[in-house]
């Protein structure tokens, strides 16, 4: 098996899918000739061709609005949004059209698209190229929303997005594109959308996240284990269709929870996990529910972002308030 | 029927690459004006060439370089008044030192300072665009008001040849021409977005053309030659404020360096190319001019660089002796008044910082 960054288990997903069906096409800005530009689709022109690979106009409502009209009439696109702070500029092509197709067309069409995009902070980059952006499409009914924390994941979920019939949103953490290596089998795999991971089980509280945050996460519910406090940490994997079940198990046993996401924590999906709690499990909880959640601010430059960002200090004082009930 | 094929437009050029050309026009700009208008350019190139070989050192993060496009902004930039409203693109750092932009502000800005943020008052330059073509909006309605108020400022858009794809360059074209505002569409066709070259982006021979369809003047002219730049933004401009409406300018350029620091452009042209435009370079061309007229020396052209240096050096030093600006910035901007929670949300940030001892 071969040891892949996230960045290639995504490469390697697409061409595979690419080679599987003649019917899957990759478009957006710099994909072509460029690779992308994090070379999320190295070699897919060289490959497939520009008939499969097309560096489109920069217009992302063109990209996204004409991929539903290849996907009407029979195409599969891949469509890139460079970075997810772009996809505000296709807003209406992505949450009131490629969402509701299969809905308005009383289910005549659907609308199989993947919109991948990276996203997520701690990289230094300029303004709006960091933002988590999830929830605006977890409040957008048709849309499925992935997001991915490792290769292994990233490569299985792509390859069920792709073959999935409705639209499906792929969000990819930048941060974690080439932060480390895992093994990938090289044969097709998918993971089912709608299946959270447990990646660690514990007795003492859950921590639920999904993404950029998940090896964060991870890692310090390690380190947490050296001071006897044992956390479960769930990664979501998939917002919508979401693994409710998988929450409400793990909530069931500790008892205490804290939710951990990059996105402002104002109608962050945070606050839809705690409500879902609070609706299904109210009397399992042994203290109220945690948030460590970007603050409700726009996503700020360089020089501060690791304050704003969750990081070690915020979630270990999360744990403390939680552990105090 | 109407064929685009038939439409031949031509492209204003005073000075060409030879530092020859049309000689009357060329004759009629004063050695002031041409001195004036070569150290813009030179200090342009060396803050430049400066900042990307600080990026490479880590110095500062991700830099969009505009080496190549200077006669394109130097020009267009020199045919304003300093109150005129410039709404930039990442790449305009030569217009908008020019219109007042200090140089240790953009230091702070590259940094990815939250001290960075802020234009100094009275400096009518919009913050930095990154979402593509947005801008080209806010300068029609920037230019609207100032129709609507009887001011005679013009509001110019900045932007390249991709942004011409996106839905707000065109709804803003649409917008300017209905209400007839005194703006003026400046695109740098620098003829690649990233990697995506000119013929991928747009099947219209020229982008001056563009503004037909609106019901607008529209412009080719060589963005190379700091002359024909000046003399067509400045019929622009005056006509604009003259009330006489938009016009749309395509400077055809090009990008000598990479799109960003975090781009590798051997991966999309071919050095050939690259080659051939280093040959029209923007300041080889009036540096042959001014040595024609005996205006300016090998000796005075090192003493000038030595000294854009020593001012780069300057303003890098003094960028990052003087404070960043507090993580409490990022919440004091977001309202005119923090609403309840977001205030929490700062005392929480600020207590933590206190007690890691930190500002
Ligand atoms: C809405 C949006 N889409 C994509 C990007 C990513 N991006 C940054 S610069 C760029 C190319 C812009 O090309 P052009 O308009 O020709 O200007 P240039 O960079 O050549 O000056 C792209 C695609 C962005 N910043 N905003």
């Amino acid at each position: 098996m071969a040891e892949l960054t996230m960045i290639e288990a995504i490469n390697e997903a697409m061409r595979q899918e690419m080679e599987r069906n003649s019917r899957v096409i990759v478009l957006g800005e710099d994909v072509g000739e460029n690779g992308g530009v994090f070379r999320a689709t190295d070699g897919l022109l060289e490959q497939f061709g520009p008939d499969r690979v097309f560096d489109t106009p920069l217009a992302e409502s063109g990209i996204i609005g004409t991929s539903i009209g290849l996907a009407i009439n029979g195409m599969r696109p891949i469509a890139e949004i460079q970075f997810l702070g772009f996809v505000y500029q296709a807003m209406d092509q992505l949450a009131a059209q490629a969402a509701r197709i299969r809905f308005r067309s009383g289910g005549r069409f659907s609308c199989p698209i993947v919109v991948r995009s990276p996203y997520g902070g701690g990289v230094r980059t300029p303004e709006l190229h960091s933002d988590a952006l999830e929830a605006l499409f977890t409040h957008s009914p048709g849309l499925k929303v992935v997001m991915p924390s490792n290769p292994y994941d990233a490569k299985g979920l792509l390859i069920s997005a792709i073959r999935d019939d409705d639209p499906v949103l792929f969000l990819e953490p930048m941060k974690l594109y080439r932060a480390f290596r895992m093994e990938v089998p090289e044969e097709p795999y998918t993971i089912p959308l709608g299946q959270a991971r447990v990646v660690k089980e514990g007795e003492d509280l859950t921590i639920i996240t999904w993404g950029a945050t998940v090896p964060l996460v991870t890692k310090l519910a390690d380190e947490m284990r050296t001071k006897g406090i044992d956390a479960e940490v769930i990664d979501l994997r998939c917002l919508q269709p979401l693994d409710i079940d998988a929450i409400l198990a793990s909530v069931e046993k500790t008892g205490r929870v804290m939710i951990v996401h990059e996105a402002v924590k104002t109608s962050g999906f945070g606050a839809e996990v705690a409500a879902l709690i609070s609706e299904r499990a109210l009397f399992a909880l042994s203290a109220p529910i945690v948030r460590v959640a970007g603050y409700d601010t726009p996503y700020p430059v360089p020089s501060v972002e690791d304050d704003w960002l969750p990081n070690p200090a915020r979630i270990a004082e999360g744990i403390e308030t939680l552990l105090r009930y | 029927m109407f064929d685009p094929n038939e439409l031949s437009i031509e492209m204003v050029q005073i000075l060409d690459e030879n530092g020859g050309g049309d000689e009357a026009k060329i004759a009629a700009f004063s050695d002031d004006w041409l001195l004036n208008a070569y150290k813009a350019m030179r200090r342009a190139r060396v803050i430049d060439e400066r900042l990307l070989r600080m990026q490479r050192q880590g110095r500062i993060g991700t830099y969009a370089p505009f080496s190549g496009q200077e006669a394109a902004q130097v020009g267009s930039a020199l045919a304003l008044r300093n109150d005129d409203w410039i709404f930039p693109s990442y790449r305009e750092v030569a217009v908008c030192l020019l219109q007042g932009m200090p140089l240790e502000q953009f230091f702070h800005y590259v940094q990815g300072r939250l001290s960075g943020k802020r234009m100094p008052d009275g400096v009518n330059i919009f913050p930095t665009q990154i979402i593509i073509a947005a801008q080209t909006l806010h300068a029609v309605g920037c230019a609207w008001a100032s129709k609507l108020k009887g001011e005679p400022h013009v509001s110019v858009a900045y932007f390249g040849d991709g942004a011409t794809s996106e839905g707000d360059f065109h709804e803003a074209m649409n917008f300017a021409a209905v209400y007839n505002v005194p703006v003026i569409f400046f695109c740098q066709n620098n003829q690649y977005a990233i990697s995506v070259p000119y013929a991928k982006q747009t099947a219209s021979r020229t982008i001056a053309q563009k503004a037909l369809a609106y019901g607008m003047k529209g412009v080719l002219v060589d963005g190379n030659d700091v002359l024909a730049v000046y003399e067509t933004m400045k019929q622009a401009v005056d006509a604009a404020r003259r009330g006489e409406g938009p016009m749309l300018i395509e400077a055809l350029t090009y990008r000598l360096g990479p799109h960003t620091t975090a781009d590798d452009p051997t991966k999309y042209r071919r050095p050939e190319e690259v080659e051939a435009w280093r040959r029209k370079d923007p300041l080889h061309r009036v540096r042959v001019l001014l040595a024609r007229r005996g205006l300016w020396t090998e000796a005075q052209e090192e003493a000038f660089v030595a000294e854009v240096n020593a001012e780069v050096t300057a303003a890098y030093e003094a960028a990052i002796a003087s404070p960043s600006g507090s993580i409490a910035d990022v919440f004091d901007y977001v309202y005119s008044e923090a609403p309840k929670l977001l205030a929490e949300q700062k005392a929480e940030v600020m207590r933590r910082k206190q007690a890691k001892g930190v500002k």
